[in-house]
């Protein structure tokens, strides 16, 4: 076991790591811990735009930007959360600007902008041009630009290291953050690093469905931590589904398609979204479009010999238009799908996207062990942490705005805390539950198999909590949950060596996928209303009276070591914009 | 409402939305290596059933999964661009997630082993570190001279911006560099990923290090020990035309004009 110190640690290095990181190094001494190599985060896989009103080729004003995040996330969003997004989003993407990155441009050089799900003019007016984009590869952009400037700045990484706990530490009663242990994935070898500020910028947890646009890694490795160590995960039942994943492989096919103007259409060619959002069309917020595609398959007009997808059609628009603006997602149909995206409809459905939830933080990216009291010393941002900008339904382009706007504050405020504070002391034998958890899957011999586990997890995922979601299916899924935990107890791995073991690594990966499903599903459960991404169908409507909060959800430990989950709620901040009745 | 106009299906389509399974079984030969087992690589065959339309990489998640769980590879999104999985299959560099079993010819063994000139540490993994460093020499960031920073955007024009377009695509996966003869023989020598990145800095209208960059890039270890044997184009998943933007460089280095 080696111990490290620096003033601030970051755990992830995608966008909102990135982002951190470059503010954190000027400010501190700063490591960043990474699971993969920085570029290769699923922050790359990002595509139609980061939003900001920068009104380049139309009227457009923050507040307008604020209005529709908040209806986006059906009245859940935090809005002074919301106001800050939409404010220094302009700074945002002008700053990216600064450091490089190849924004496409309008005629007169500007940076160019086009329309995205839920973004409108004048509250709901029209569809408005406010994403910011590098065709078709935004995400790809920001992080190369982010990594760039990383190399630039001298941030120290520590690549494939892999982060498995979080330590803290009581000082005067006051549970305060005193580092992270990491495992090494090249040596096997365990590293404790000791730190003044820790932010966690670990990503999303996709991986626990099965039809999924998140990378095999995406397994909710920072939130799963956190849990364990006795923090509370916020609106953890809220997950996006995008609507255009490919059909059965979910790679993800940009909102930018329908920006661009491209149209969902059913089995009989119909433009069906014309029935469900009148006035956006195939650009309302993604839970509603997700939605009205299984609604057109349940009812028998799907594509196909199973009639169980519908098509994105990008035929009327011009090849020019596409080889410009959408070469990545053209390339992918013709790669993964052999068709021709000029002649032919590309086969979709929705796919498991984006977790809205997560770990709850205040707007200075603190992370909060309660409705309201802070772990000092602990930050969190990005799509591990839940602000919440995002509340019942995240719009398209705010994610990558979220990574930057986020990251850069949680970066100046983790590094101006280790400035005014001492380190805190380590726990007693602090790699000690980590060294257990390796041993005993590595030495385990067990009759389980890491990859039956993971595959009924995410079929049990993909029928029970997924689009449409009902008491049954939800204690259906619970149960299944709780077995599947069980059974996880006697899983073994084949690989029981030290150099790079990803067998390993794969079933430690697991271990944190059955955690947070089961907060999912609970919360998910007792969430008897319908709103945003969280659509209950034995409750259809939004219950504004008892569920205008947020989830937060707590592990418990009993006196007999059995765990169990205790949910609580938290108000949801409201300043200007009264809840209303959420149409497209 | 808006008139149907699917009615006609291609052949394509047909098949790409065909549910009828269609298992073939192949073979996938790996070299293996695991300086813990023992200090020689060496194949291993393994059989398994694929559908002609899943990637080499499922089928190398099929064995790990089913068959051994002791082969190491890296890989993430799955779908291109996270550039994991860069590999050598069937004597080509390409990533894994991007090659389909139907397009590299399943009647015989598919050959899979590590990307070259680079040491490999266990089975399809490689040691990136000197990868990296070649890029981190390149100065692969927006370097201006003018410390005030402009309160809007810079502007540039979108011909300006198409000009190095090309070169922004690069996901560092390294596929190129390592089906590069040259740098197979010679560790030092940048690589054509490397060449790409300053290339695309060079050719950014707002940047203002062109002169140092070709001045890094002129070195002995530099653009001049490229062959133009365009095995780096071949090689890019991303389509990007490497050698041609190698001779863009060496042209930079002999007019001063970029």
């Amino acid at each position: 076991m080696k111990i490290h110190k620096y003033d601030t640690v970051i755990v992830g290095a995608g966008g909102a790591g990135m982002r951190a990181a470059i503010e954190a190094t000027k400010r501190s001494r700063t490591a960043v811990l990474t699971k993969l190599y920085p570029t290769r985060s699923h922050t790359g896989a990002a595509q139609g735009g980061m939003a900001a009103a920068l009104a380049n080729v139309e009227e457009d004003n923050w507040e307008w930007h604020t209005f529709d995040t908040i209806k986006g996330g059906d009245y859940l969003v935090d809005q002074d959360a919301a106001e800050i997004l939409a404010k220094e989003a302009i700074d945002s993407v002008l700053d990216l600007e600064k450091m490089g990155l190849p924004f496409n441009r309008t005629p007169n050089g500007t940076i160019d902008q086009r329309r995205f799900g839920g973004h409108s003019r004048n509250h709901g007016e029209a569809p408005v041009r406010r994403s910011c984009y590098a065709s078709d590869r935004t995400g790809h952009m920001i992080l190369q630009t982010l990594y760039q400037n990383c190399v630039k700045e001298g941030v120290e990484f520590f690549n494939e290291f892999y982060v498995l706990d979080l330590l803290l530490n009581d000082v005067d009663g006051v549970k305060k953050s005193a580092g992270v242990v990491a495992y090494e994935l090249a040596t096997g070898e365990i590293h404790v690093f000791q730190a003044k500020s820790i932010i966690f910028a670990s990503g999303g947890t996709g991986k626990f469905f099965k039809v999924t646009s998140n990378a095999h890694t995406l397994t909710g490795d920072g939130q799963a931590a956190a849990w364990r160590r006795g923090l509370p995960l916020e609106d953890m039942e809220f997950f996006q589904f995008h609507p255009t994943g490919i059909w059965r492989m979910g790679i993800l096919l940009t909102e930018g398609a329908r920006g661009e103007g491209g149209i969902l259409r059913n089995k009989d060619g119909e433009r069906f979204m014309e029935k469900y959002a009148p006035v956006m069309k195939d650009l309302a917020s993604r839970d509603v479009v997700s939605r009205s595609i299984y609604t057109e398959i349940r009812e028998g007009r799907g594509c196909g010999p199973e009639g169980d997808h519908v098509y994105l059609d990008l035929t009327h628009l011009p090849p020019e238009q596409l080889d410009a603006k959408l070469p990545d997602i053209t390339e992918f149909a013709r790669t993964y799908l052999g068709i021709e995206p000029y002649t032919d409809p590309i086969p979709i459905q929705p796919t498991a996207h984006y977790a809205m939830g997560g770990i709850p933080t205040n707007v200075e990216g603190e992370v909060l062990a309660d409705n309201t009291t802070v772990v000092p010393g602990l930050y969190a941002a990005g799509e591990v942490a839940c602000v919440s900008v995002h509340g019942a339904n995240r719009l398209g382009t705010n994610s990558l705005l979220d990574i930057n706007v986020f990251g850069r504050r949680a970066g100046i405020a983790a590094a101006e805390y280790a400035h005014k504070n001492e380190f805190v002391e380590l726990p007693e034998d602090p790699a000690k539950q980590v060294q257990d958890q390796v041993e005993r899957l590595r030495d385990s011999n067990g009759t389980e198999s890491v990859v039956a586990l993971r595959t009924e997890l995410q079929e049990c995922m993909d029928a029970n909590v997924m689009v449409f979601r009902t008491e049954q299916t939800i204690k259906t899924a619970v149960e299944k949950i709780g077995e599947l935990r069980e059974r996880y107890l006697n899983v073994s791995v084949q690989d029981k060596g030290k150099r790079f073991n990803t067998d390993l690594l794969e079933a430690i990966e697991l271990g944190n996928l059955l955690d947070l499903a089961e907060v999912m599903a609970v919360s998910a459960l007792a969430r008897k209303e319908s709103r945003g991404g969280h659509y209950r169908e034995d409750y259809p409507n939004r219950d504004d009276v008892n569920f205008m909060r947020h989830t937060m959800a707590y592990r418990e430990v009993g006196a007999d070591g059995k765990e169990s989950i205790r949910l609580d709620y938290k108000p949801v901040v409201q300043t200007r914009y009264q809840p209303m009745e959420r149409k497209y | 409402m808006s008139t149907p106009t699917l009615d006609k299906h291609s052949a394509a389509l047909d098949a790409a939305e065909s549910t009828a399974a269609q298992k073939i079984t192949v073979t996938f030969r790996i070299r293996r290596f695991n300086p813990e087992v023992s200090a020689d690589a060496q194949w291993q065959d393994f059989q398994l059933e694929l559908d002609p339309k899943e990637r080499v990489l499922d089928g190398l998640h099929k064995i790990k999964w089913e068959q051994d769980g002791t082969l190491t590879f890296r890989r993430s999104c799955a779908h291109g661009i996270c550039g994991s999985d860069a590999m050598r299959i069937n004597g080509k560099n390409r990533l894994a997630c991007k090659t389909l079993i139907k397009d590299i010819n399943p009647e015989k063994p598919i050959t899979v082993e590590a990307i070259k000139g680079l040491t490999v540490l266990k089975d399809l993994v490689v040691d990136m570190e000197p990868f990296f460093q070649a890029y981190r020499d390149v100065m692969p960031f927006l370097i201006t001279k003018d410390t005030n920073e402009p309160t809007r955007e810079r502007l540039q024009s979108a011909e300006d911006r198409e000009r190095f377009d090309d070169t922004t695509k690069c996901i560092l996966c390294a596929a190129c560099t390592s089906s590069c003869p040259v740098f197979w023989n010679d560790g030092q020598y940048f690589g054509p990923a490397a060449i790409v990145n300053a290339h695309r800095f060079i050719f950014d209208s707002r940047d203002e290090a062109g002169e140092q960059r070709l001045e890094i890039l002129n070195d002995k270890d530099g653009v001049w020990r490229c062959r133009t044997t365009f095995n780096c184009t071949d090689a890019c998943p991303r389509g990007i035309e490497v050698t041609k933007a190698i001779q863009e460089v060496k042209r930079a280095l002999i007019t001063r004009r970029f």
